[in-house]
C-alpha cells in the first residue's frame, strides 16, 4: 500500500473499514451469547430427534419431507446471494459492488454451509450419513448416482468449496491489511492466512487474474446447484413437483431470495458499522431495481406455471392448488403480497428504492414469502398425492421449529464471528475505487493500475 | 422385461368383485410380517405402519351408495419410481421383478415414499414396539425393523425364499400355487392369487389375462406386478 495517497488519508480509511475489528464490546458478546443459546435450543432439539425418532417431527405418511427440506431449499437460495451479485457485478465491473462484495460473498459462504446441514439432519438414520459418501466400504456398494440426492450432495459440495475459495481468494489483500495492523500471535495467524501477500505487481496481476476466472466459473455453478435442487423435485412423479419449469423457476426463485438478502445485510451492515460514507443511495437504488427485475421474473414464472396447470386442468394436478389455496390461503396470499404485489408495485419508485426503512421491510418481506414459498412447494404437493385415500396435511412440531430457528441463529453467529475477525469490507477494493475517484495519484495508478484495467 | 434374468416373475391378482373388505388380510400381514402395532394418536397422526391396507371409497349419492374395497399394497413395479431416487440402493430390483427394500441400506431420506404414487411405503417414526403379549408371536423369518428406516410389503418374499430352499432339498421344480403370501392365505373370499407370471399357465397368468384386468395409475407407466380385476357379476347386469 504504498502508493502516494496520503498516509493519513488511507490509513484513516482503513480504520473506518477495518472498524468490525476492533475488540469486542459487551454488547458483542451479549448478541453472540444470545445467538449461541437459540442454537444451542436447537441443537438440543436435534438431541431428543436423534435418541427419541423422527416421530417427534411432524412428518407423516404422506408428508414425508417438512421444515428441514423447506429449509434446506430457503438456505440454498439465499446462498445464491454472493455469487450473482458478486460474480456478476465483477465481471460487468459496476465499480459500486465495491462495499457489498465481501458481505455477499461471505453470506453465500454461510448460507450454503448452513443448508448443507439440513439434509443431514432430516436423514431418519443420521448416524450413519456417511453411507451416502462415495468411498470404498465394507458393503461393496457405491451410493447411487442416479439419485438426485447424490446430485445435490456433489453440487452441494463444489459449491462450498468454490464459494469458501472465491471468498478467500477476494480477501487475500484484505488479510495483508490486517497482518499489517497486528501484532503478537494474531499477526503470525493473519499471515499465515494472507500467504505472503506483499501486493507486488506480478502478484496484483495473477490476483486479478484468479478473481475474474473464479467469477467467471463460480457463476455456472450456482446456476447448477439450484437447478439439482429443482430436480429433486422436478423428476419425482409427484403431482405439481414433475414440472419442466422447475428448475430456472428455482433458480429465479434463489436469486430473488439472495438480492433481497444482501440489500437487508447492506442495510443492518451500514448501521452497525457507520458506513454511510461507503454504501451510498445510488448502491441501493441499484440493488433495488435488480431486485425489482428478478421480482418480475419470478412473478411471470409462477404465473406460467399455475396458468398452464389451471388450463389443463388434469384433476390430480389441479387438485394441489385447490388444496393449497384452500388449506393453506392466508400463508399464500402472504407469499404473493412479499414476492409480486409489494415489491414490484413498490420497487417501481424511486423513492423507495433509496428509502433505507422502506427497503428493509420490502427485502425482510421478500425473504418471508420466499420460505412461505418453498413451505407451499413441499407440501402441498405431497399432502394431495395420487391416492386420495391417503391424502393428508403438515404442521411442524416443536423440534422442527426450533431447528428451523436455530439456522438462522447459526447463521447470525458465524455471520458476527467473521465480521469481528475479517474484514468485512473489501477494503482494498473500496480505496482502489475511492483513489480512482480522486484521481490524482499517478505512481498510485499504475500500481494498482493494472488491476483497474484487467478487470 | 429386459429387467429380467430369472424364470420368476412374481405378481398377484386382486379381484375386487370377491373382496369384501374385512380386512383378515390386514390382520395376517400384520402377524406374518412382525410389524409394529401403532395406537389411535398414531395413526391419526398418519404413522401406520399397514404393508397392506383396505382402502374404503363411496360411491354414489344416498340412499344408492356402495362401498367400494381396494386392497392397497405395494405394486412391485417394473419401472418402479421408488427405486432410482434412492442415494443409497436400499430400494432396489431383484432379478424376479420385486422391489427390494434393504433395512440396513437405509439411511431414511424417504424420497422413495414421495415418489410412490400408490403411497404404501411406510416409515418407522419409532423403534417398534408391540403390547405384551404380542412380542412373543414375531416371526424369526422376518426382520425387525429400527426406527428411521422405510418398509413396504415383500410379497412375503421369506416364503418365497423358504419354498425355494425346500424344492431344492427335494430336488424337484416349484408347483404353481406352493408360495401363498399370508394376505392370500386369509382371505376368506379368495380374492387374492399369487404365483409366477413368466409362467403362462399358472394360474395368476390366467387370471391375469381377463378382460376385467386393470392396473392402478397405468398411465404413469410404472408396470406394476399387482393386477386387479373389475367389472363382471352382478354389479353389472345390463
Amino acid at each position: 500500500m504504498n502508493t502516494r495517497v496520503d498516509h493519513n488519508d488511507a490509513a484513516r480509511m482503513n480504520r473506518a473499514m477495518l472498524s468490525s475489528m476492533t475488540a469486542p464490546t459487551w454488547r458483542w458478546y451479549l448478541l453472540a451469547a444470545v445467538l449461541g443459546g437459540v442454537v444451542a435450543l436447537g441443537l438440543y432439539a436435534f438431541t431428543v430427534q436423534v435418541t427419541t425418532g423422527m416421530g417427534v417431527t411432524g412428518i407423516n405418511r404422506p408428508v414425508m419431507w417438512g421444515i428441514y427440506i423447506i429449509s434446506f431449499v430457503f438456505w440454498v437460495g439465499l446462498s445464491h446471494s454472493g455469487t450473482m451479485v458478486s460474480a456478476i457485478l465483477r465481471l460487468s465491473q459496476a465499480s459500486w459492488r465495491r462495499p457489498i462484495l465481501r458481505g455477499a460473498e461471505a453470506m453465500t459462504v454461510f448460507s450454503i454451509a448452513v443448508a448443507g446441514l439440513f439434509p443431514l439432519i432430516h436423514l431418519g438414520r443420521n448416524w450413519i450419513f456417511y453411507y451416502l459418501l462415495p468411498y470404498p466400504n465394507q458393503r461393496g456398494l457405491w451410493p447411487n448416482f442416479r439419485s438426485p440426492l447424490l446430485f445435490d450432495m456433489v453440487a452441494i459440495n463444489t459449491y462450498i468449496i468454490g464459494s469458501s475459495i472465491f471468498l478467500y481468494i477476494g480477501m487475500l489483500p484484505d488479510l495483508a491489511v490486517v497482518r499489517d495492523r497486528s501484532s503478537g500471535w494474531k499477526r503470525r495467524v493473519y499471515a499465515f492466512l494472507a500467504m505472503g501477500w506483499r501486493g507486488s505487481a506480478e502478484q496484483w496481476r495473477v490476483f486479478s487474474r484468479g478473481s475474474t476466472l473464479l467469477a467467471c466459473l463460480i457463476i455456472p455453478v450456482a446456476v447448477s446447484v439450484h437447478s439439482i435442487v429443482a430436480w429433486d423435485f422436478a423428476v419425482t412423479l409427484v403431482p405439481g413437483w414433475h414440472s419442466t419449469i422447475f428448475a430456472p423457476y428455482f433458480v429465479i426463485g434463489a436469486i430473488t431470495s439472495g438480492v433481497a438478502a444482501v440489500i437487508t445485510l447492506m442495510i443492518v451492515i451500514r448501521k452497525l458499522f457507520k458506513l454511510e460514507e461507503f454504501l451510498l443511495p445510488i448502491h441501493f437504488d441499484n440493488m433495488a431495481k435488480l431486485l425489482l427485475a428478478v421480482c418480475l421474473l419470478w412473478s411471470y414464472f409462477y404465473f406460467a406455471e399455475v396458468f398452464t396447470t389451471w388450463y389443463a386442468h388434469k384433476p390430480i394436478e389441479w387438485e394441489i392448488f385447490r388444496f393449497m389455496t384452500s388449506h393453506y390461503g392466508i400463508i399464500f396470499l402472504i407469499m404473493m403480497l412479499g414476492n409480486t404485489i409489494v415489491p414490484i408495485i413498490s420497487l417501481c419508485f424511486r423513492r423507495v428504492r433509496r428509502s433505507i426503512p422502506a427497503l428493509l421491510i420490502i427485502t425482510v418481506l421478500v425473504n418471508v414469502a420466499m420460505f412461505i414459498e418453498r413451505f407451499l412447494i413441499v407440501v402441498p404437493s405431497l399432502s394431495h398425492k395420487n391416492i386420495p385415500f391417503i391424502w393428508g396435511s403438515y404442521t411442524p412440531s416443536w423440534v422442527e421449529l426450533s431447528i428451523g430457528i436455530a439456522a438462522f441463529a447459526l447463521f447470525f453467529l458465524l455471520y458476527t464471528l467473521f465480521a469481528k475477525f475479517f474484514p468485512i469490507l473489501a477494503v482494498t477494493d473500496v480505496r482502489e475505487q475511492e483513489e480512482a475517484l480522486i484521481g490524482s495519484q499517478q505512481l498510485g495508478r499504475t500500481r494498482v493500475g493494472t488491476l483497474v484495467n484487467e478487470e | 422385461m429386459s429387467k429380467e434374468t430369472s424364470d420368476f416373475h412374481w405378481g398377484m391378482v386382486i379381484d375386487l368383485d370377491r373382496c369384501t373388505g374385512c380386512g383378515a388380510c390386514v390382520t395376517a400381514c400384520q402377524a406374518e410380517n412382525n410389524i409394529p402395532i401403532i395406537k389411535q394418536d398414531g395413526i391419526a397422526k398418519g404413522r401406520n405402519l399397514h404393508w397392506l391396507r383396505i382402502e374404503r371409497y363411496w360411491d354414489g349419492e344416498f340412499p344408492h351408495v356402495r362401498a367400494r374395497f381396494l386392497p392397497m399394497l405395494c405394486q412391485q413395479c417394473d419401472d418402479a419410481p421408488c427405486e432410482p431416487v434412492c442415494p443409497v440402493y436400499a430400494s432396489y430390483h431383484n432379478p424376479e421383478g420385486l422391489n427390494g427394500q434393504v433395512y440396513n441400506r437405509c439411511v431414511g431420506t424417504r424420497y422413495c415414499a414421495n415418489n410412490c404414487p400408490y403411497a404404501v411405503r411406510v416409515f418407522n417414526f419409532f423403534n417398534p414396539d408391540w403390547p405384551k403379549p404380542l412380542e412373543q408371536q414375531l416371526s424369526p423369518d422376518v426382520t425387525v425393523r429400527s426406527r428411521g428406516v422405510m418398509e413396504k410389503c415383500s410379497f412375503c418374499i421369506q416364503r418365497i425364499r423358504r419354498a425355494k430352499e425346500v424344492v431344492r432339498l427335494e430336488n424337484r421344480e416349484l408347483a404353481d400355487g406352493e408360495i401363498v403370501p399370508a394376505c392370500a392365505q386369509t382371505c376368506p373370499p379368495q380374492a387374492i392369487a399369487f404365483g409366477n407370471l413368466n409362467d403362462p399357465d399358472s394360474h395368476v397368468s390366467r387370471l391375469a389375462r381377463s378382460p376385467r384386468r386393470f392396473r392402478l395409475f397405468e398411465d404413469l407407466g410404472t408396470e406394476p406386478s399387482v393386477i386387479y380385476l373389475k367389472g363382471g357379476g352382478h354389479e353389472h347386469p345390463g
